[in-house]
């Protein structure tokens, strides 16, 4: 798409699959650099793009384009020269469809990563060749590794002022090498590039004959997108309960169906699944679709499910599978989480939680410790987490929640904790994986 | 052996019909924005995606500036009529004689009139959330959007204090007076939209497919020629086959020379485009920061 060769091109095929991915790296890694370069080099930009970069260079840049006024889109960017808030872009080669995340790298501005980074593919921590490693990079590339994106770029930016030296790009290789073990990534890709030159980002670089790897922008165009999606334990959060209430039409008078979004699992009509918390047994009916009813529909669908008995479901019920893989369902809970509010956590305090399609109240119980980001060691029993820490804590819910361990299901696994009154959204949380496993074999749990 | 693969606009349709049924799960009086413009006609087919066999729980909403394409209105109320929707059109000629809305002396353009009109329709209907059609790849400042945009009493966006949005979980809660703007299609782009038109073989106006026009040459541009702000002597006026890409006012709306017939030649011809969809659109040339200074004013 919207490359020069599109004319003479033949028919527009339509990509396949989308890639998510996020940048993150501190002040002056030139992240936003390397996205326009990303755009530039691939041909993503328009004219009038270009002239308005044109034209910003004119005023202040001296006659130099500066690729990042592409994403710096706000006016107190522009002037402070920093990235703010997270910006999406968006752009296409004849292989994929890309979103990009460009997340700030600011201390403070931690969430904004996770905001960015939550559903990403893969997470590109920008390096700069002078500095190596530095606290922020192993912060992100933590931050990366609990949100279990599945695949890591590291990229070592600004080459060409350590003058493509092998040796140092191995150098900042090796420091990431000692505490990578120490995460759950398992798939990282070291590439050595310059953004302002463009040079590895969309074309080789004919100053690294030593690296024999793909450009980054080949990288991520080729880079196995094997499905996130988990298809092994039927989900199916019920968002929204569909009664047409129609009196003209007798077909319609009776409809009821429970529509969500399919968060795991595939699922067919007339098998059995099982409504919790409540714990009723039935049968799938229909799978509704406005297309027509299908035989299957799988995550991450959107459908509405008749069933066979007519049971007492709500926003917030969930419908799962009577198969191997079943959920939690317990009103305490253990996660992980990333604190992002000025507040601070207490322990005490009561937040509003939001998983799946529910909110529930729940009760800080314990701060069970507080991961240091420098030495990924856990710090037992802080008194409170800051803005930007992260840690593990307990809490005790108003009602039970019907759960997965996030490194099990991204979708049923994670939460937001929102303060009541302001309703700020003040953490992300990933849930360990349940102690015990709802047993829908039980007599109790059948009609 | 089914494959279990969606490809990227089934991607993009389940994220937006998810998004519809959180806003009918979470508000009380939610409205969704149709002007019978392209991305709001992709709104309308995913809020029947998300709703039936059920009504669809939001009435329709349109700010009428006086100033729209008769065509676009004709659409708007014939589409309304086949959903069985209702539709509410608030009009800024009627805001400026209530006093609600002041036009500034000698301004024609009612750009920044909708902002007002569309408060004070908000406050009359007690809407606490409105679904809008817009894409983060139409401007730099949406593209730091959320889904779930959070407004103040005032309507006001602030993109420094914008709600962390994670995974997806959208925070919709609110205060007395406070209000949400929800936009489903955040992550589509044109090329998506008007696949998307074409996959579910949808209507639009006829105004974005080619046809004769007369228009005015007018800041580097072709706009319609009409009647409040007709030709000046000095300027050149011509016959042209055109289209529109992007449907703003009649005063600002750029036409593209354009000899596309149907959705097929529109999708070629955006796979070609060397400018921008907002390229021609000339309330967003006004200055770097247009959009950003609309938005924050409680602009869609």
């Amino acid at each position: 798409m919207f490359t020069e060769d599109a004319l003479s091109a033949p028919p527009v095929t339509i990509p396949v699959d989308i890639l998510r991915f996020n940048t993150c790296g501190s002040v002056d890694d030139g992240k936003s650099t390397l996205i326009g370069r990303l755009l530039y080099d691939s041909k993503s930009l328009m004219e009038d793009q270009l002239e308005a970069l044109e034209r910003s260079a004119d005023i202040t840049g001296g006659g130099q384009i500066n690729l990042a006024n592409l994403t710096d889109g706000l006016r107190a960017e522009r002037e402070q020269g920093i990235t703010i808030d997270v910006a999406y872009r968006y752009f296409a080669t004849p292989r994929r469809k890309f979103i990009i995340a460009d997340t700030p790298g600011h201390v403070q501005y931690t969430r904004n990563m996770v905001t960015g980074a939550s559903l990403s593919n893969l997470s590109i921590v920008l390096v700069d060749a002078r500095l190596g490693v530095i606290e922020q990079s192993r912060r992100h590339t933590a931050l990366a590794a609990l949100l279990r994106i599945p695949h890591l770029v590291v990229a070592i930016n600004k080459m060409d002022l350590v003058g493509w030296s092998e040796a140092r790009f191995h150098e900042i290789r090796a420091q990431f090498e000692e505490f990578l073990p120490r995460l759950a990534i398992k798939d990282v890709k070291f590439i050595p590039l310059s953004a302002l030159n463009g040079d590895n980002v969309v074309e080789p670089s004919v100053h690294t004959p030593w690296y024999v790897g793909p450009t980054l922008l080949g990288h991520l165009e080729s880079v196995h997108i094997a499905s996130d999606w988990n298809l092994s334990g039927f989900r199916f959060p019920v968002q929204w309960v569909n009664r047409p209430h129609n009196p003209k039409d007798a077909a319609l008078h009776d409809f009821r169906g429970f529509s969500g979004q399919i968060a795991g699992g595939i699922v067919r009509a007339s098998q059995k699944v099982v409504a919790l918390p409540a714990g009723i047994t039935t049968t799938v009916k229909q799978i509704w679709t406005y297309d027509g009813p299908v035989p299957e529909a799988f995550c991450p669908q959107s459908v509405t499910l008749v069933l066979e008995h007519d049971i007492d479901i709500s926003r917030g019920s969930m419908l799962i599978g009577l198969d191997d893989n079943l959920p939690g369902a317990s009103s305490d809970l253990q996660a992980e989480i990333c604190w992002m509010h000025p507040r601070p956590l207490q322990k005490g305090k009561k937040y509003y939680l939001k998983h799946t399609a529910q909110t529930v109240q729940v009760v800080v119980a314990e701060i069970t410790h507080r991961l240091n980001l420098s030495t990924f060691d856990a710090e037992p029993e802080p008194a409170e987490l800051a803005v930007n820490d992260l840690g593990q804590v307990r809490l005790r819910a108003a009602k039970p929640l019907v759960f997965d361990g996030y490194a099990t299901n991204r979708l049923t696994g994670s939460f937001i904790l929102i303060e009541p009154g302001t309703n700020a959204t003040v953490a992300a949380g990933m849930l360990h994986p349940p102690r015990e496993v709802v047993k829908p074999e039980n007599g109790d749990y059948v009609i | 052996m089914p494959s279990y693969h969606l490809d990227h606009l089934q991607h993009l349709e389940t994220e937006a019909i998810h998004i519809m049924r959180e806003v009918a799960g979470e508000f009380e009086r939610p409205a969704l924005l149709f002007s019978g413009g392209k991305d709001s006609i992709c709104l309308l087919r995913l809020a029947e995606k998300a709703f039936r066999p059920s009504d669809l729980p939001t009435p329709l909403l349109n700010v009428d500036t006086g100033h729209h394409f008769p065509e676009l209105n004709e659409f708007r109320d014939r589409r309304a009529k086949q959903l069985g929707a209702k539709l509410i059109v608030r009009t800024v000629e009627d805001a400026i004689a209530k006093g609600i809305a002041q036009p500034a002396p000698g301004e024609i353009s009612r750009n920044q009139l909708q902002i007002p009109v569309l408060l004070a329709a908000i406050e009359e209907f007690r809407f606490d959330c409105c679904i809008g059609g817009a894409r983060r790849d139409e401007e730099k400042a949406r593209a730091k959007e959320r889904f779930f945009s959070f407004r103040d009493s005032f309507g006001q966006w602030d993109p420094k204090n914008q709600r962390p949005e994670i995974w997806n979980l959208y925070n919709g809660r609110l205060n007395p007076g406070e209000n949400m703007r929800v936009f489903p299609l955040s992550n589509w782009t044109e090329m998506d939209v008007w696949e998307y038109i074409k996959r579910e073989k949808l209507e639009v106006p006829s105004i974005y497919f080619s046809h004769r026009r007369s228009a005015v040459r007018r800041a580097g541009q072709w706009l319609p020629v009409n009647d409040l702000i007709p030709p000046r002597p000095n300027e050149e006026v011509r016959e042209l086959t055109v289209r529109v890409r992007t449907i703003g006012d009649i005063i600002s709306t750029g036409l593209v020379e354009s000899p596309a017939e149907d959705v097929d030649d529109i999708i070629a011809e955006i796979a070609a485009a060397r400018v921008t969809e907002r390229g021609s659109r000339a309330d967003d040339k006004a200055s770097e920061a247009a959009m950003e200074d609309r938005k924050k004013a409680g602009y869609f």
